[in-house]
């Protein structure tokens, strides 16, 4: 197996992981936290194939890892101001409790 | 292949695997944050130092501890009585798990089933700060300045909601 295909292998194995998350936690937070993990795969396989690709000089894989860590911060931010106006209106974090709009 | 690297896989895994499936929120975040460290180095051994060291600033200095914030705030480490014996996972937990089972299936088929081309030994790419720093100024200056703008409108966002609603007074 080549490094590239080892790295590809991780990446996805951990998306999947944060996927699974997502899917089945029941804490809001904790499903802001494997939305965060995915984003963290997706960074993984950019830096493999920036680093095994045929011209890692031009930085392409480097400036959208970095860019894309820009967007996850601002992500989590905003995400975890939302779960605090929620739990503000519903006095839970639980999703499976939060099933109206209407605060 | 080497060695470091099965270390620091089997590391991640086992840390991203510990932060989904703890019941205690806040050991959660200590699994995450021992996942994050370990994404940190796999980007240092691909030879990408500023991504590394800017994953553990961004990501185990601030994501963290502002989801530790939030748990805190939120009351949700210790919930109110009657509560506690619930599982932390939903009631279509199966369901979940089957569907990121597939599609991590799927990947593992895509990626195994073809060889990829660039397997020749490239030798590591030296990167430093300077080029990173000059392509961001010239090459990449519109979206760094989307992003500065993007950060700004995020941040007073996170305030505006986070902030005690006022009452309008009818």
């Amino acid at each position: 197996m080549s490094p590239l295909n080892a790295y590809l292998l991780l990446s996805a194995l951990l998306f999947s992981i944060g996927l699974t998350g997502v899917l089945t936690r029941r804490n809001a937070i904790l499903v802001l936290i494997g939305i965060e993990l995915m984003l963290n795969a997706a960074n993984l396989n950019f830096i493999a194939f920036w680093r095994y690709g045929p011209n890692p000089a031009a930085l392409t894989g480097v400036m959208f890892a970095i860019f894309s860590i820009g967007i996850a911060a601002a992500e989590a931010a905003v995400g975890l101001g939302i779960i605090l106006a929620v739990y503000r209106h519903t006095k839970t974090t639980d999703l499976d409790q939060i099933n109206t709009m209407k605060g | 292949m080497t060695a470091f690297f099965l270390i620091v896989a089997a590391l991640t895994i086992a840390g991203t695997a510990a932060a989904m499936s703890l019941r205690n929120p806040i050991h959660c975040i200590l699994a995450l944050t021992l996942s994050l460290v370990g994404f940190a180095a796999l980007y240092l051994q691909l030879g990408a130092q500023f991504v590394g060291f800017t994953q553990v600033l961004v990501y185990v200095g601030a994501v963290a501890i502002l989801a530790v914030f939030a748990i805190m705030m939120t009351r949700s480490a210790n919930p109110p009585e009657g509560q506690s014996h619930q599982a932390a996972f939903s009631s279509s937990w199966l369901t979940g798990g089957a569907i990121a089972a597939v599609i991590f299936a799927v990947l593992a088929w895509c990626i195994l089933s073809k060889s990829t081309p660039m397997q020749t030994a490239i030798q590591q790419p030296d990167v430093s700060v300077n080029q990173i720093g000059d392509a961001l100024m010239h090459k990449f200056a519109l979206p760094l300045e989307i992003v500065g703008v993007l950060l700004t409108a995020a941040l007073i966002g996170a305030v505006i909601l986070a902030m005690p609603e006022r009452r309008k007074t009818l």
